[in-house]
């Protein structure tokens, strides 16, 4: 129903379709505009991939995670260990940062009560002065670069706004156009072949195509999860440090067991949605650049036409 | 294919400084007073939707005594310097006076005797300080709330301030003092080292330790820099608002701000002022320091501490 409102009748029509579609079509996709098809001589096609809401609110997310990882590493910095339960525990941290008294001083880390030297990067850095600081991450890892605590705040605040902002006009024109559906809620022919995929995708072949229209299984249950678990998740933690959040919903704390846990849960979702981006770069780079690049600037995406020898590919659509 | 690990480094090259360039500017981006008002915004935003969520009667989560951490951990001013402290302290505070004053129809003054005289209210909650960590601690007090309407606020009354006994900002005039497990290194006076500044050029901005006492000493005129704080009506009357004489069943000890402390619960930690002397009514904070309502908040940190 929700689809239907979209008004690319593709759109609208094919999870439906696809739901019962144990036959040999082609797998319909989210397009929903196209050029017309030329027929079998064509070798590429161009595709309308990304309406301008989605590129928009992509490269606004960009930005404010960006600026989110990087002001929150400052903010960590001022008490740079990780702890579980309600209160800090500070002789037992899960984590923590620390210089030495050394000269010059040495940086160390401490996982789990393990220490490791991580001089330079890690406890202690040369900051834009050219000195050895006690500090957490370094200085070209933060926002702003030198120790700022409160600096550090102001734009985390403001971004993590308009990153909130952002992601509810994605997910809200996302439900409305049917897109979001189309993104990340994989097929039942795509569930089926899950484990082509994953082969696909780990010797780096990718889609070709029809097939390449559609996001395969692993791309929509990755972004479903960053999209639906990760985000949110993080936004919850970071509310759950707001003595005032805890008042107002208290579920905040029980449901990461403790503010402290929250804060250490914030940290390592934030460290996975850099795995997450490192990823997403190196995949963009690899399935062609220019062309995603230029799909997620203007929305137009070619693709190529399937290279009828690939045995591989061939099998998923069995 | 000779070509292409010099093609590599040249972009490699020019990521790096792509990325340098960009960190600077948002470094001077930072400090350019259109920019700081914008990213402003955000905090003026929390504001405005916490007190939307929260009911003037809203309660922060309190906890059992056995969730009570073991040490609470001291912060900012752990002993103050001023000599005029030291000696009621000596005295076991049997000469300390709480002034009530400002925009009220009947200012008063209570020795601590009387104050321990006054209903109390006993809370085990949470601290929870701007740099990340918390401290679960039970605290005794008076609430806020019945000094005030022993004092009768007049109208314009719209905020509270705490005057405090310890000097922040005069360090070295000042004999030894304000040494603990985690602030050895620092002069006598500092704040809290975690803490930074944001006010001035780049080089100001570190660890808020002894060498800005000059720097704001020529600001004030040489008058030492006493920490205060301020919190709007809405958080003065609220009822875990207390001004707390005990923690953990025992007096406040002077390193957790001795012989009374400010608990606002609602907020986080650098609003909780230590060593209140004097509570004041004003309409507008704008005259006290550097305008900003408190210590901390003249170095830039947000009026409120809410997130």
């Amino acid at each position: 129903m929700i689809g239907d409102a979209s008004g690319g009748s593709v759109t609208g029509a094919s999870a439906l379709d696809d739901r019962h579609s144990e036959d040999d079509r082609l797998p319909r996709t989210y397009l929903t505009r196209s050029a017309p098809d030329t027929g079998e001589v064509e070798r590429r096609r161009w595709m309308f991939r990304h309406p301008v809401v989605i590129r928009l609110t992509h490269w606004v997310n960009a930005v404010c995670l960006l600026v989110l990882l990087m002001s929150g590493l400052q903010i960590f910095n001022a008490h740079p260990a990780l702890y579980w339960g309600k209160v800090s525990t500070f002789d037992t941290p899960l984590m923590a940062m620390s210089s030495t008294e050394d000269d010059p001083p040495k940086g160390v880390t401490t996982v789990f009560g393990h220490g490791f030297d991580t001089t330079g990067w890690l406890g202690s850095s040369v900051g834009s002065n050219g000195e050895a600081a006690d500090r957490g991450f370094p200085a070209w890892s933060t926002l702003p670069s030198d120790q700022d605590l409160t600096g550090g705040r102001s734009w985390h605040f403001f971004f993590a706004w308009a990153f909130v902002l952002n992601g509810l006009a994605y997910v809200l024109y996302g439900l409305v156009s049917g897109q979001l559906r189309f993104r990340v809620i994989p097929s039942r022919d795509q569930i089926r072949h899950f484990g082509t995929s994953v082969w696909e995708h780990l010797t780096l072949r990718f889609p070709q195509g029809d097939e390449a229209k559609r996001y395969n299984v692993i791309q929509k249950l990755t972004y479903l999860v960053v999209l639906f678990v990760l985000l949110p998740v993080q936004v919850l933690a970071g509310l759950a440090m707001s003595p005032a959040m805890d008042a107002a919903f208290p579920f905040l704390l029980t449901l990461f067991d403790g503010r402290q846990s929250a804060r250490t849960v914030h940290f390592v979702v934030a460290a996975l949605l850099v795995l997450f981006v490192i990823v997403h770069v190196a995949l963009v780079l690899l399935s062609g650049f220019w062309n995603n690049m230029r799909g997620m600037l203007t929305g137009w995406f070619v693709i190529e036409r399937k290279i009828e020898a690939a045995p591989v590919t061939g099998e998923t659509r069995a | 294919m000779s070509r292409l690990p010099s093609r590599r480094a040249l972009l490699t090259g020019a990521s790096a400084m792509a990325a340098a360039a960009m960190l600077g500017g948002c470094d001077r981006l930072g400090n350019a007073e259109w920019f700081k008002r914008t990213l402003q915004t955000g905090e003026d935003a929390n504001l405005f939707v916490q007190r939307l969520l929260l009911t003037d009667r809203t309660l922060a989560p309190e906890y059992a005594e056995a969730d009570i951490s073991p040490w609470f951990k001291p912060n900012g001013t752990e002993d103050p310097p001023d000599k005029a402290y030291k000696a009621l302290a000596k005295a076991k505070f049997a000469k300390y006076h709480l002034e009530v004053d400002g925009l009220v129809e009947a200012p008063f003054k209570l020795s601590l005797a009387d104050l321990r005289k006054l209903p109390a209210r006993t809370q085990v909650t949470r601290h929870d300080c701007v740099e990340g960590w918390s401290a679960i601690g039970k605290w005794t007090g008076v609430p806020l709330a019945d000094l005030l309407s022993r004092a009768k606020l007049k109208p314009e009354g719209r905020y509270v301030v705490f005057h405090c006994a310890d000097t922040m900002d005069q360090g070295n005039a000042l004999e030894g003092g304000g040494e603990g497990e985690e602030t050895d290194e620092a002069p006598a006076g500092n704040a809290n080292p975690s803490m930074t500044k944001q006010s001035g050029s780049g080089e100001s901005r570190k660890d808020a330790g002894g060498q800005q006492a000059s720097e704001d000493t020529a600001v004030s005129g040489g008058s030492p820099v006493r920490y205060y704080e301020s919190i709007d009506l809405v958080d003065a009357f609220h009822p875990q608002t207390i001004l707390a004489y005990d923690m953990n069943g025992q007096a406040l000890p002077v390193s957790n701000g001795a012989p009374l402390r400010l608990r606002v619960e609602r907020n986080l930690g650098y609003k909780q002022a230590k060593y209140v002397m004097r509570i004041e009514v004003v309409e507008s904070f704008a005259h006290l320091g550097e305008g900003k309502g408190g210590y901390w908040e003249d170095q830039g940190y947000a009026w409120y501490a809410g997130i």
